[in-house]
């Protein structure tokens, strides 16, 4: 029997260590649930790491309220299946002030998203926060750290970051700074998508093709999710044959129009198109390197 | 990803394909991030969209003229599109069918070459490149000898620019030689150089035709085909445990990596710091039952007895445990802008183990030009050497030259956190076992009693002209008075004696401490109150000597003035003097103090008087009952 290990069992291995070693050392560890795939293969991950006990951590979401209605159903859900406790955080400040995706665009994203973020993990003191980001995704992240160390203002120094050697960690922080470690740092969005077909992992639907309410904006299809979406004048909802590439708000979250109703179509169609996944989110084409300054925000 | 991998089993074969890590490195301009993104662009494994990004950024910022500029595909961050450079690590992937790879891009500025370190610890194979108009250069032997530090055993020679010298065979053979030769001083197992230009495209996926002399494989040819040799199939099994998994009474599992070796059900086992052995019981990786487990797996195993075993401690084959010990030599790559000072503590961390450690001897600096070995008091931010560690406890460990994971090691700074240097064990300096302590049968204890006193240690610490001696000689006085057996230890007269042989630099104040403090725990053992009056300027030192003594023994005094009142005081006239530029590295004047943060008692000597505050001093001992044992 060869000893080398597959791609995707060599990924496995290191971000079940990576999970653990939090799970040992960090004092209030809190896993950061998105509800996309990305979170699904994190979940499932932390599940295998510590069986045949649950992850001895909570899932937390930050809600911005204008989640896809179906992500909130199959979060709800999956925590549920998995036995761990779920932090639902809004920030009620914002949602009182009425930011909200049609008139306040980044400083949208700005308060209910990275400000609710902050919010939440100083309100329970968590001094670890795993996150379901990949080095793959967007240009800047590709010099992040597995470990990233955060001020006590949650900020992100790209300059002051700690080498990482080996399965060497260190995740040692003073009081009132704390790390986001992110275990899916070296998967790519293929591996992601391969570990979905290998392990049967269950995904929001909103992944598959189907017909669904539609407009179309700056050249993307954004979904109709429910009555507070604003229409401008001459726009009428229509029915298409789409699916999501990434999930998030649903007014800011652009969909494909696709026949793929099957993880391997979807599979297939994805090395088809070849268009980088980012691309469906619209905050991302405001400003370039926008992502470096949202990051040194505290965003994720 | 090329085209005809559209299906769902092209993507199950290529997840099951094998990684190959690797790192790139090399002096600046030479070219790195230029052939990292001509592997993503030849791979073919970018999107459309971020090809017409690069087309536009191209436009925009890219020092190619018109044609595509490869380097903007990977130098991410703002600050490094501004200056045209790359300062961080970051890490690409990309694939052929044949395998996935893992791209350490690592920069080349000296200041960074602590990335260049993290990169290579991890990476099966190193890319060096060598720019062929500027040949080899200090940086290029740097990290080779970063490489070779590290372990990696395979090295692409990637002689880069080579349409700038006209594909000129000689300038290829003349740098193929100079790198060998230098090679030849350190440890690497193969060596294939490449002739190429990265810009053009010239042996990097395509053969050249403009290479006639030159008939190895492309770049991209070596990367798919090299058989890297993977040393931990074939050391001795280790697990270091991770955590321990006790969801009921019946269940108790270690989780850990198989670092190294196999491990199957039924294999005889030992824990290697108590030498406590049993079996495998059960195996799992996640939820599936396993008989056995390759290395590189996350693993969670039971055995068939009950021994002691916790997070930190290893799980190795019977016939084959680690060493244990708490001395070793070692290499070590300094990586934080403070100095590496002897004598200072810090914390090590080795697989899953942090203990407090001291680099009891600085042996010799490395002068990667000459490779000489040269004495130092310090060691600088990148600079290479060889130290002696002592460790608080025994650790299990493995030579780095056997076993990457548990022979590697970080340092930790225990104020700022920081990971400042990185470690490779080459040999323990004596076995863990060979440490006897001689049995006493009067102990401290006994001692102190006889004097009705707790044996305490008041360490005074402030700056010169705060006022530590005066108060410090009142306190004397005071529990002479009352029959106290006491000591003054203070800091001028010490240094006439004892550390006579030490100076002002950092490095010698770290050891004036430590003696210091050394030398007043044998006072504590005698039953003695010690009265320590030293400036003692640096945090950790005087961490280091509140954890010689046992809990509660050693009480810190802040002897707190402004700077301005002690220079007005100056009764040593040492100010001036400092000020005149006669003495150097005077505390307060050109060599900080760090003040503590939570002393035990806070003294202001510019706001009360010497008598009040020593009384100050006794009342606290009091309260603390330190004064009064029957």
């Amino acid at each position: 029997m060869s000893d080398r290990l597959s791609h995707l069992e060599r990924l496995e291995a290191e971000s079940m260590h990576i999970m653990r070693e939090v799970a040992a050392e960090a004092r209030h560890p809190v896993m950061l649930y998105s509800i996309g795939k990305d979170s699904s293969v994190m979940l499932r991950l932390a599940i295998k790491a510590f069986h045949p006990a649950p992850p001895p951590f909570p899932l937390m979401h930050i809600n911005t309220t204008w989640k896809f209605r179906e992500m909130i159903a199959f979060r709800d859900k999956t925590a549920a299946e998995a036995g761990m406790e779920l932090i639902s955080y809004t920030n009620q400040e914002g949602l009182d002030a009425g930011f909200n995706p049609f008139d306040h665009g980044s400083n949208y994203t700005r308060i209910m998203k990275t400000e609710a973020l902050k919010q939440a993990l100083d309100k329970h003191g968590f001094d670890a926060a795993f996150g379901g980001a990949r080095r793959d995704e967007e240009k800047s992240r590709a010099k992040e750290r597995i470990f990233s160390f955060r001020s006590a203002s949650h900020a992100w120094d790209p300059k002051n970051q700690r080498p990482e050697l080996w399965r060497l960690y260190n995740m040692r922080v003073n009081d009132g700074e704390s790390m986001r470690i992110f275990p899916l740092s070296n998967w790519t969005e293929l591996d992601i998508w391969a570990y979905i077909l290998k392990e049967a992992i269950p995904i929001v639907p909103l992944y598959f093709a189907a017909e669904r309410p539609v407009v179309m904006r700056d050249g993307q299809w954004i979904m109709v999710d429910d009555e507070r979406m604003r229409l401008t004048p001459g726009e009428t909802p229509e029915m298409r044959s789409i699916r999501f590439r990434t999930l998030g708000c649903y007014p800011l979250t652009g969909a494909i129009e696709s026949s793929a109703d099957t993880l391997e179509a979807i599979v297939a169609e994805m090395m088809a198109a070849r268009t980088s996944e980012r691309g469906g989110r619209l905050i991302d084409k405001e400003a370039s390197a926008s992502m470096e300054r949202k990051k040194r925000e505290g965003y994720f | 990803m090329r085209n005809e991998a559209y299906s769902a089993e092209a993507v199950s074969a290529a997840a099951s394909a094998d990684t190959l890590r690797l790192l790139t490195c090399g002096s600046v301009d030479d070219g790195k991030s230029t052939l990292i993104g001509r592997l993503l662009y030849d791979s073919q494994f970018l999107m459309e969209d971020q090809v017409t990004e690069l087309e536009s950024d191209s436009k925009k910022h890219g020092t190619a003229g018109d044609e595509i500029d490869f380097a903007l595909l990977v130098d991410g961050l703002e600050a490094e599109r501004e200056q045209g450079i790359t300062i961080d690590v970051a890490y690409r992937f990309f694939a052929t069918p044949r395998r996935r790879f893992i791209v350490a891009d690592t920069p080349g500025h000296i200041q960074y070459t602590r990335n260049m370190a993290t990169g290579a610890s991890t990476a099966d194979l190193a890319i060096l490149l060598v720019d062929a108009t500027k040949g080899v250069l200090t940086q290029t032997r740097r990290h080779a000898l970063i490489v070779s530090m590290l372990g990696v055993r395979d090295v692409v020679l990637a002689v880069n620019k080579m349409d700038l010298v006209d594909f000129d065979p000689a300038v290829f053979d003349q740098i193929v030689a100079d790198f060998e030769a230098f090679a030849a001083q350190i440890t690497i197992d193969r060596i294939t150089a490449i002739p190429m230009s990265a810009r053009y495209g010239d042996n990097i996926s395509k053969r050249s035709d403009r290479t006639s002399y030159y008939d190895g494989p492309t770049l991209l040819e070596h990367l798919e085909r090299v058989e890297p040799v993977n040393r931990a199939a074939d050391t001795p099994l280790r697990i270091p445990v991770q955590w321990v998994c006790r969801p009921n009474q019946s269940f108790r599992g270690f989780a850990g990596p198989v670092v190294s070796g196999r491990v199957a059900v039924g294999d005889e086992i030992v824990a290697a710091a108590s030498g406590r052995t049993s079996r495998i019981a059960r195996i799992l990786v996640g939820e599936a039952e396993r008989t056995s487990a390759a290395n590189g797996e996350s693993v969670m195993v039971t055995l068939t007895d009950e021994i002691d075993l916790s997070r930190g401690d290893v799980i190795a084959a019977k016939d084959a445990r680690p060493q244990l010990s708490d001395q070793f030599a070692a290499d070590i790559v300094w990586m934080d802008a403070e100095h590496l000072l002897p004598g200072r503590p810090y914390l090590l961390k080795s697989m899953a183990r942090t203990v407090p450690v001291q680099v009891t001897d600085l042996k010799y600096r490395t002068d990667v030009d000459t490779m000489e070995h040269n004495a130092a008091k310090v060691l600088e931010l990148n600079e290479i050497g060889v130290v002696n560690l002592a460790t608080a406890e025994p650790i299990a460990f493995d030579p780095y030259e056997e076993n990457r994971d548990t022979g590697g090691f970080i340092l930790i700074d225990r104020f700022t956190n920081h990971t400042v240097a990185a470690g490779a064990i080459r040999f323990a300096l004596r076995r863990a076992s060979n440490i006897h302590w001689q049995a006493l049968d009067v102990d401290r204890t006994a001692r102190a009693k006889l004097k009705h006193q707790l044996p305490t240690v008041l360490w005074f610490t402030g700056l010169s002209g705060s006022g530590k001696s005066t108060v410090a000689n009142l306190v004397e006085k005071r529990l002479y008075s009352r029959g106290r057996h006491t000591i003054v230890l203070d800091g001028d007269n010490v240094r006439h004696g004892l550390n006579r042989d030490l100076g002002f630099t950092d490095a010698d104040r770290v050891e004036n401490i430590r003696r210091v403090a050394e030398a007043a725990k044998l006072m504590t053992d005698a039953g003695l109150i010690v009265l320590v009056s030293f400036i003692s300027p640096f945090r950790s030192e005087r961490q280091l000597a509140r954890e010689l003594m046992p809990a509660g023994e050693f009480l810190e005094v802040f002897v707190d003035a402004p700077i301005e009142v002690c220079r007005t005081r100056d009764p040593k006239g040492l100010y001036a003097r400092a000020d005149a530029g006669e003495i150097k590295n005077f505390t307060g004047v050109d060599s900080p103090y760090e003040p503590p943060e939570a002393p035990d008692l806070h003294l202001d000597t510019a706001a009360e008087d010497p008598e009040a505050l020593a009384e100050q001093v006794i009342a606290h001992l009091e309260s603390l009952g330190r004064l009064a044992v029957e």
